[in-house]
């Protein structure tokens, strides 16, 4: 905890090449068969069948899939917002889920939103000092110089302060989220499609924001999203989902070096992976398509 | 910020809008071949009365005996409003919260909104020792559905991401209810707020004329009784200025409390 502590305090976001996190000891997230049945009125829906995961502490995880796959299932059962039906989930060893206990959420695995969950009615600063403050982790005056102090080194928030967040731009409301996650010293940082609503050029600024956030403040990272591209590009590991059960595809390792630049995405290595993702992505689309035309034939 | 209010448009199409009515008030009652229309007043008559230092028919803004009118009602509304949010509120926050206290709670008060104020008043009568009681008891009755309602509906529609992330970030439930539940049903506590306001000033001009001996209702109806024509119109534009301002200074308390969303409206930086 200190360790990570000091690391956040001592790096910056701004300037990359003066300091590199190393992998930090806490963050291993096992999922262990885990399957989720949804039973509305006897319905047996099932969202989740036999999923397993492993996660090392500071990796950086994407989980692809086409919409109603279970991705978000996943997340939220790793969040502690939803139970599991079947199997269970392990951080650092310790049960976060299984059939028997119920869901907690917890400051260790914060979530950053699809739709973004800034509190619309406190400022870019209450918003991130919230975390600490509502955990009693920090006086006021710590949180408040621990926010600014996070915020300048994320592309200079700080100048938004004391702004409201729908005075800002939805890549800055993003940048802040992950802001207010990230002073909580999580082990893990969820994000849920963070991006998705975003056009490609901020699409492309705020991968490079995330990326310099991973190599400074490296935490294990969950990040669900349905573009493939995205998913190479950020992660170190990629796990294709299917669709009615979701369950896991495929994974594919990324070998690609870090700090990641966009001119790697020109690269041989990328579009092979690329390729082996499109493979495996189209013949589950194609499934699910032929699925969806045979229903509403 | 805004120092040419009174050069803007919509400050002379309001003024325009008074004109309008007043002079289709003074047309209808002046120039209107109908009979029944020349029995009421005409706007100039009511203004010669209202200002009058010795009214014809014993009320004006010089005398005490308007003001004894006027507080008895501004007393009343605000009581049964101070009771409507006192109670409504803390109701309202705790049927959207708890769903075992909402489906008790939503019923009875599905059944019991529905009935006219005015109904309540023979049992109001009954129920209270004192007039008093009775009328602010059936003016407070309205309001209190209104804000009920309407903080109940405010804190439904509060966005399950904000309560995730106030999970997600530590929360413990008094947090939840002070810095997601309070703030998040804000705005729509505030409507309510505002139509309870209202609600409140019709159910007691109706419950004054009904039972009571003095205050702005009373005072129409009594005009009415002794063919005081003016008055009952001194007594009904007294009304309409204090339901005005009241609402209006409810928006003035919500718009301090919401900054955020004044602020939202501008440019994004």
């Amino acid at each position: 905890m200190t360790v990570q502590l000091n690391l956040l305090s001592s790096e910056t976001c701004d300037e990359p090449q003066s300091s590199i996190a190393p992998r930090p000891m806490d963050g291993r997230l096992s999922i262990e068969s885990v399957g989720k049945i949804y039973d509305p009125e006897g319905a047996q829906v099932v969202a989740l069948h036999d999923c397993s995961i492993d996660i090392e502490p500071g990796d950086f995880l994407a989980i692809v899939g086409p919409s109603g796959c279970g991705k978000s299932t996943l997340m939220n059962i790793i969040a502690g917002f939803d139970n599991v039906t079947e199997g269970r989930v392990l951080l650092d060893g310790q049960l976060l889920a299984s059939p028997t206990a119920p869901p907690r959420p917890g400051s260790d695995r914060v979530v950053v939103f699809q739709n973004g969950a800034l509190f619309p009615w406190k400022t870019v600063l209450e918003n991130v000092m919230y975390g600490p403050l509502v955990q009693r982790r920090m006086t006021h005056a710590e949180a408040e110089e621990r926010a600014v102090d996070l915020l300048s080194r994320c592309g200079g928030l700080d100048k938004v302060a004391a702004s409201y967040p729908t005075q800002l731009s939805s890549g800055m409301q993003r940048r802040v989220e992950i802001v207010r996650a990230l002073i909580n010293e999580p082990k893990i940082l969820l994000l849920d499609e963070p991006f998705r609503a975003m056009d490609t050029v901020s699409k492309a600024v705020m991968h490079q924001h995330l990326l310099q956030m991973y190599r400074t403040c490296r935490k294990t990272i969950v990040f669900i999203t349905h573009d493939l591209e995205e998913a190479i590009y950020l992660a170190d590991k990629v796990i294709v989902m299917t669709s009615r059960p979701g369950t896991i595809k495929s994974t594919i390792t990324v070998s690609l070096p870090r700090p990641r630049t966009p001119q790697m995405a020109l690269g041989k290595e990328y579009l092979a992976l690329k390729a082996q993702a499109i493979a495996s992505v189209h013949e589950e689309a194609k499934k699910a398509f032929e699925r969806g035309e045979r229903e509403h034939a | 910020m805004n120092t040419s209010w009174w050069a803007s448009r919509k400050f002379w199409l309001m003024w325009a809008g008074y004109a309008g009515a007043v002079t289709l008030w003074y047309a209808s009652v002046k120039w209107l071949p109908i009979d029944a229309f020349n029995r009421i007043p005409d706007p100039w008559t009511v203004i010669l009365e209202w200002l009058s230092p010795n009214p014809a028919f014993g009320v004006s803004i010089f005398t005490p005996k308007y003001y004894i009118h006027i507080f008895y009602s501004v007393y009343r509304a605000t009581a049964a409003f101070l009771l409507a949010v006192l109670l409504g509120v803390p109701l309202g926050i705790l049927m959207g919260w708890n769903r075992t206290f909402d489906a008790y709670a939503s019923a009875l008060i599905g059944l019991l909104r529905p009935v006219p104020p005015l109904a309540w008043v023979p049992l109001a009568i009954l129920m209270f020792p004192g007039i008093e009681i009775a009328v602010i008891y059936v003016t407070f009755l309205v309001a209190f559905f209104a804000t009920t309602m309407n903080t109940y509906v405010g804190v439904k529609s509060i966005d399950p991401d904000y309560f995730r992330a106030a999970a997600s970030l530590g929360s413990r439930p008094r947090d939840v209810l002070r810095h997601v539940i309070i703030p998040g049903a804000l705005p729509s506590i505030f409507t309510g707020l505002q139509i309870a306001m209202g609600a409140a000033w019709f159910s007691l001009a109706a419950g004054e004329m009904i039972a009571a001996q003095y205050g702005l209702g009373f005072l129409i109806f009594e005009a009415y009784n002794l063919i005081q024509f003016p008055t009952i119109v001194i007594g009904m534009a007294t009304l309409g200025i204090a339901g005005f301002l009241s609402s209006a200074g409810i928006r003035v308390v919500g718009n301090r409390l919401m900054r955020w969303r004044e602020q939202s409206h501008e440019l994004k930086g």
